[in-house]
């Protein structure tokens, strides 16, 4: 334990001491390859420029290496990969794709997801709006939302941990543990191994992920709901709105781009999703989702590199319009 | 088109009182300014007006009908914000539209309505535009077509001018005021520039720190005034005022600071000894060899008039305006007076017109 807790406080003395001597020393040799003091007249102007051309990408550089070999190139290499077979060093052409399409495993993977694309962003999304007007308006909002902020700080796997047990099942004649099972019981009903429902089961993985991702879109759409000027808000009250009106064509149109943006964030965050599955079910029962099925095939039983990077592949190609169109929203929201 | 009527309005926040007893009446098609310095309460009480704050105590009515607890919407007022407080998702039409279509009004007499503003405002290029397409002028006269497209009974304006640039503020006073005379709608202006309250109003209300100070006309308040408040409030540049007493000896006169001395009407006797505040406009400043001495500090010509900022031996700051152009100095000395019917008297200790 001491040993671990030296070298993370070693790595992190290291690494920011590493930036900073890095900024530090090439803006430094900059400084003396191109001197901009005690050179005569025309030879300081020129330095002067050339400096102001080749700084900025002093500073940039590091950030744009380590996004190409971290990024681009693990993308270029994933895309060699699903053309190649298990081993990845014989061309297949399209035949991990063709393969994809007709295994059933991977179609019920695109049906959950699309299961959690429908259920997740939405109710995210609405909860984080209605408990961020309504915590507005008591003493002991700001409590309330800290509470809801806070599954925000837990990893998916201890979530996970932590739900485990509210779904926890025990034989029968046993006592219950679980939480949800305990609650059942108490009004009477039968405990439910919860987890391998069929269906409802990946319903129950969702409110995991709706738990922790509520504090987000709460605390950004709370943002948002106090940016909305207050006299527009007392123009409509003058213009005969009811709280109902008011809250629907006054200030969810002011908002909705970022309404939009917290609702794509959260869509992307989805159909990346992985670490809940594994550790809940691990794709037992239905429940398997792309992100979980590509890293069985991609580690599990011996490694398949071929079909493990086409689901990547085609995880990507459902991420980057979402992305894009997100990135453009943000950047306008931005602009405004 | 209706009067209002604003009988010992308090109004409280909490402990702290706000405004202590307001009473006002507003007569029927009259444009009335609430003009005093920022905290005085005049937003208070157009809030209170339109029903976006509720009354402590007292009573507001509008037309025969007291509206304390009458919701907004049905008070049939519109109010035009400082900010404008258009909806930004709205296009310029749908922005006056909006009080109408929640009213569920026919869609033909809505757009007759909107269309009718418009032309009134010159808005009518300008009607399928949002609002942050349009300059800080358009806005603002888009915030007043919302207004009129309601025709209501009463008027609400909370410092419209004062977000936009002095040049357009100036064409923009004149705009609300040919606007008023055409429609003929009771009016309640709120403003701390009291130039915007001269030039607009039927009426003036100077408000202080929760009370009103003086009802009345603009003329009678430049005049007039009430109280040292009202006097140093009204007009600009603002009156100068000279502390001291009055003395009786060789006729009745005006005893100030570093032996200034000011002859005053007979009618002005309070007795010998009482403290005084001595108050004259800088245009009714005179040359004169028996003035009292005032040293020039500076001198600033605006073309029209000169104006010069000097001090009393007493150290008490003179503005003086003159029309005639005077070549004035720095650091000379000259010697003014005012004519005794033009002087202002107040009591030294409470403020008030002598």
């Amino acid at each position: 334990m001491a040993a671990q807790i030296l070298s993370a406080i070693i790595t992190i003395i290291v690494g920011v001491g590493g930036a900073i001597a890095y900024f530090w020393g090439a803006n430094r040799l900059l400084d003396l390859i191109f001197p901009s003091r005690g050179v005569a007249g025309m030879a300081a102007v020129d330095n002067l420029r050339r400096q102001g051309f080749i700084r900025p990408w002093l500073f940039i550089g590091p950030a744009l290496i380590i996004l190409v070999v971290y990024l681009i190139y693990p993308v270029i290499q994933t895309l060699y990969l699903s053309f190649h077979d298990r081993s990845g060093e014989n061309f297949v052409g399209v035949a991990n794709y063709a393969w994809a399409f007709g295994d059933r495993e991977f179609q019920n993977s695109i049906l959950n997801n699309l299961l959690w694309l429908a259920v997740v962003p939405a109710a995210c999304t609405f909860l984080g709006l209605v408990i961020a007007v309504l915590t507005d308006r008591i003493w002991w909002g700001t409590i309330a939302k800290s509470l809801i902020f806070l599954p925000l700080a837990i990893s998916f796997v201890g979530a996970s941990v932590i739900w485990k047990f509210i779904y926890e099942y025990r034989g029968d004649g046993q006592v219950q543990i679980g939480l949800l099972n305990a609650i059942v019981q108490f009004f009477g009903g039968n405990p439910q191994v919860w987890i391998s429902l069929p269906f409802w089961n990946s319903f129950f993985l969702m409110v995991i992920l709706i738990w922790i991702q509520t504090g987000f879109a709460m605390v950004i759409l709370s943002a948002a709901l106090r940016g909305i000027p207050e006299e527009t808000i007392e123009a409509a009250v003058i213009d005969g709105a009811n709280p109902f009106q008011i809250f629907w064509k006054i200030m969810i149109p002011q908002i909705w781009g970022t309404i939009a943006v917290v609702w794509t964030t959260i869509t992307i965050l989805v159909l990346k999703v992985f670490d809940i599955v594994l550790t809940m079910t691990n794709g037992q029962w239905n429940s398997q989702v792309l992100a979980n099925l590509m890293f069985d095939w991609m580690f599990r039983g011996g490694g398949d590199f071929g079909r493990g990077a086409t689901i990547a592949i085609i995880i990507m190609l459902a991420v980057l319009p979402i992305m894009i169109w997100n990135i453009r929203q943000a950047n306008k929201e931005g602009g405004l | 088109m209706a009067s209002v009527g604003i009988r010992e309005v308090r109004k409280s926040f909490g402990s702290t009182e706000i405004l202590h007893g307001v009473s006002i009446d507003i007569v029927d098609g009259e444009f009335v300014t609430l003009v005093g310095p920022s905290g005085c309460g005049k937003s208070t009480l157009l809030r209170m007006i339109a029903g976006l704050e509720g009354v402590t105590s007292g009573q507001i009515s509008i037309g025969e009908r007291v509206v304390n607890n009458v919701a907004p919407k049905e008070r049939d007022i519109a109010m035009v914000f400082q900010n404008y407080a258009l909806y930004p998702h709205m296009t310029v039409a749908e922005n006056m539209a909006f009080s109408l279509k929640l009213k569920n009004a026919a869609k033909a007499e809505t757009e007759a309505r909107v269309q009718r503003a418009a032309e009134i405002l010159g808005l009518v290029p300008l009607l399928s535009r949002y609002p942050r397409q349009l300059s800080g002028g358009q806005r603002q006269r888009v915030a007043m077509g919302r207004a009129i497209v309601r025709d209501p009974q009463v008027f609400l304006f909370d410092e419209p001018l004062s977000n936009l640039d002095a040049k357009l503020r100036v064409a923009m006073r004149a705009e609300i005021k040919e606007l008023h005379q055409r429609l003929k709608t009771t009016t309640v202006y709120v403003t701390h520039d009291q130039i915007e309250a001269m030039t607009m109003a039927d009426k003036i209300v100077v408000m202080h720190d929760g009370i009103v100070e003086q009802i009345g006309r603009p003329l009678d308040l430049y005049d007039r005034p009430d109280n040292l408040f009202v006097a140093s409030f009204i007009g600009s540049p603002a009156m100068n005022f000279l502390h001291g007493e009055i003395g009786s000896d060789g006729g009745p006169a005006f005893h100030g600071k570093g032996g200034v001395s000011v002859p005053l009407n007979g009618a002005a006797g309070a007795g010998g000894g009482t403290p005084v505040v001595l108050g004259a406009r800088p245009e009714h400043l005179k040359l004169s060899d028996d003035g009292f001495p005032v040293e020039i500090v500076v001198v600033e010509p605006t073309g029209s008039e000169i104006q010069i900022i000097g001090r009393t031996p007493g150290g008490e700051e003179i503005v003086a305006n003159f029309r005639e152009r005077h070549a004035f100095e720095p650091g000379q000395t000259v010697k003014l007076t005012v004519e005794p019917n033009l002087i202002h008297l107040f009591n030294g200790e409470t403020g008030k017109r002598l």
